[in-house]
């Protein structure tokens, strides 16, 4: 039934008789696939792909690279929930390799980014080090191209 | 003033050669705003970035000199692996494998190296537009076979044997079918086979889409079929399942007379294939079987989509299984095919293919190719559907 999954990331708004259709089942049993999903959290929502660069929209977007204290028994869990709970941050994984959590911000301005950063993330007591990347251009996010492709290139050249 | 006239020189076998209506109808499409088009037979896909970089690699260590005729030796030799991995086809890769420019040009070739001024191809139809043509060309006498929607299309032994006479010298054979998706299962060719054991035909298999089948069933070729080895020819190409159609290369496989007579013809008029899609080619043989089985699952889906929406508005359209294409019958609607395409653009802005494109048994059927996104693909069923109620009879 992981084919319903591959399905609904590529397009959401797919109904579940048309994800049937496509994968010869019966609707009904792909209707309560997708419910339990949704039940035990493998779909945790449904959103819209949005290329914000299209609008008037300012906002900025930061990676930032934290190098953190895990704290006895709880490892990095405690300092992770601490941060995802801002509504600013869109993204935190830990990491390996030379950082430990890796955070994705999103604010209007270059400025509230950085006091995000100077006065919520490096203040916390278990934060050691902080490295603020700011985003330039997204090319491409969720596996699909933000650059505008070119159009439909293929002719009709014989049959 | 000079009374020549190019056009009264030119090879009257050319100039009797119907030119392409379709092509002035997708010259509409294209300047279209808003129109969508299910009329081409590529994939969407691009060539997986593996095999295109293995293409720019072989520049940058400056491959770029004229190969061997018959194609890089490795590239033969992946071949012969590739058709004894995936279909259990034995060739030797020295003497019975030759790379061409396409498919398209090893079937020019067969047809070519086989048939003298008037002999007779069979060619079943609906199917490729090029096999006519390719047989007048070489100085035959193309003579279709007409394919039926209840057979879903495959070819009928006993069509073959009626059509078969004393000038009979090649049978085309374009399974999984273009344009109606249809295929032929092993029990059916070895009707087929039984037909033509004892006679003098060739059979040039045009396996193009053989990696695109659906459903329970594997592509078999009739080249598997013991009596029919030494006298088939296989063509295909990785145009179809490796998303290579630029890449312009192709592939015959068969009897090592008819494949060195095939690759004279070759060497006079072409030399080579192509050197950087014969290096790009090596690394599909080599690391491409998941790109096959990707895009084919996501063809699968769409497939199944397509033609439950053609079902659901009330058209017939019989299960195809192969290929990239369905065949809907549009007899319903009171149109011709051509008819019937042509109202669809004005209206709805939806460009399909007519099926008596494909042949005269085509007529009645629009062919449309699913080697579009599900978005398109919805879309272009909703506009398709609006009309089929607008003119439904």
């Amino acid at each position: 039934m992981e084919q319903i999954l591959e399905i609904l990331e590529k397009d959401c708004r797919i109904t579940p008789e048309q994800v049937a259709v496509m994968l010869d089942r019966d609707p009904g049993a792909v209707a309560e696939a997708i419910h339990a999903y949704e039940q035990d959290k493998t779909i945790v929502g449904y959103g819209a792909l949005i290329n914000w660069e299209q609008t008037m929209r300012e906002y900025v977007t930061a990676f930032i690279e934290l190098k953190v204290t895990p704290q006895l028994g709880k490892g990095f869990d405690q300092i992770a929930k601490k941060i995802y709970q801002h509504e600013c941050v869109k993204s935190v994984y830990l990491m390996s390799g030379g950082f430990d959590l890796a955070v994705v911000i999103e604010g209007k301005t270059l400025k509230e980014v950085s006091l995000f950063v100077s006065e919520k993330l490096a203040p916390l007591d278990s934060v050691l080090s902080t490295a603020t990347h700011f985003v330039l251009k997204k090319y491409k996010d969720m596996g699909v191209v933000f650059a505008h492709e070119s159009e439909d290139e293929r002719r009709m050249i014989t049959l | 003033m000079s009374s020549f006239e190019m056009k009264d020189v030119l090879s009257p076998v050319v100039t009797n050669m119907p030119p392409s209506g379709i092509r002035k109808f997708f010259d509409i499409v294209n300047e279209m705003k808003g129109a969508i088009s299910l009329g081409v037979g590529e994939p969407d896909f691009i060539t997986p970035a593996h095999i295109r970089e293995a293409g720019i690699t072989s520049l940058e260590n400056g491959h770029t000199y004229y190969t061997s005729n018959a194609g890089i030796v490795e590239l033969r030799d992946e071949i012969a692996k590739y058709l004894k991995r995936r279909f259990d086809l034995s060739y030797d890769y020295k003497s019975e494998v030759l790379v061409s420019v396409g498919g398209s040009e090893a079937i020019d070739l067969a047809l070519r190296a086989l048939v003298s001024p008037g002999d007779e191809v069979l060619i079943p139809e609906p199917s490729f537009v090029c096999y006519k043509p390719d047989a007048q060309l070489a100085g035959g006498v193309p003579v279709p076979l007409e394919t039926y929607e209840e057979d879903n299309f495959a070819l009928r032994a006993d069509v073959l044997k009626a059509a078969i006479t004393d000038k009979t010298k090649a049978l085309i054979l374009p399974y999984p079918n273009n344009p109606t998706g249809g295929i032929m299962t092993r029990e059916q060719l070895y009707e087929i086979a039984k037909v033509l054991e004892g006679t003098n035909i060739v059979v040039i298999s045009d396996e193009i889409y053989a990696e695109l089948t659906y459903g329970d069933n594997k592509h078999f070729s009739i080249a598997q079929i013991p009596s029919m080895h030494e006298r088939t020819v296989i063509v295909s190409g990785f145009s179809k399942a490796y998303a290579m159609t630029g890449w312009r290369l192709g592939y015959a496989c068969g009897n090592k007379d008819l494949i060195a007579a095939m690759t004279k013809i070759h060497q006079y008029a072409i030399m080579s294939a192509p050197t950087t899609s014969q290096y790009a080619a090596i690394e599909a043989l080599r690391n491409g079987d998941e790109d096959i089985e990707r895009m084919k699952k996501e063809y699968n889906r769409r497939r199944r989509f397509i033609v439950d929406g053609f079902r659901k508005m009330g058209l017939s359209c019989f299960e195809p299984l192969g290929a990239f294409y369905v065949f809907p019958c549009i007899k319903s609607t009171g149109f011709g095919s051509e008819e019937f395409c042509e109202k669809l653009l004005q209206e709805e802005k939806i460009a399909v293919v007519p099926g008596n494109a494909f042949g005269e048994s085509g007529e009645g059927f629009v062919r449309c190719s699913y080697a579009y996104s599900v978005e398109n693909i919805k879309e272009a069923l909703e506009r398709i559907e609006r009309f089929v109620k607008r003119h439904k009879k």
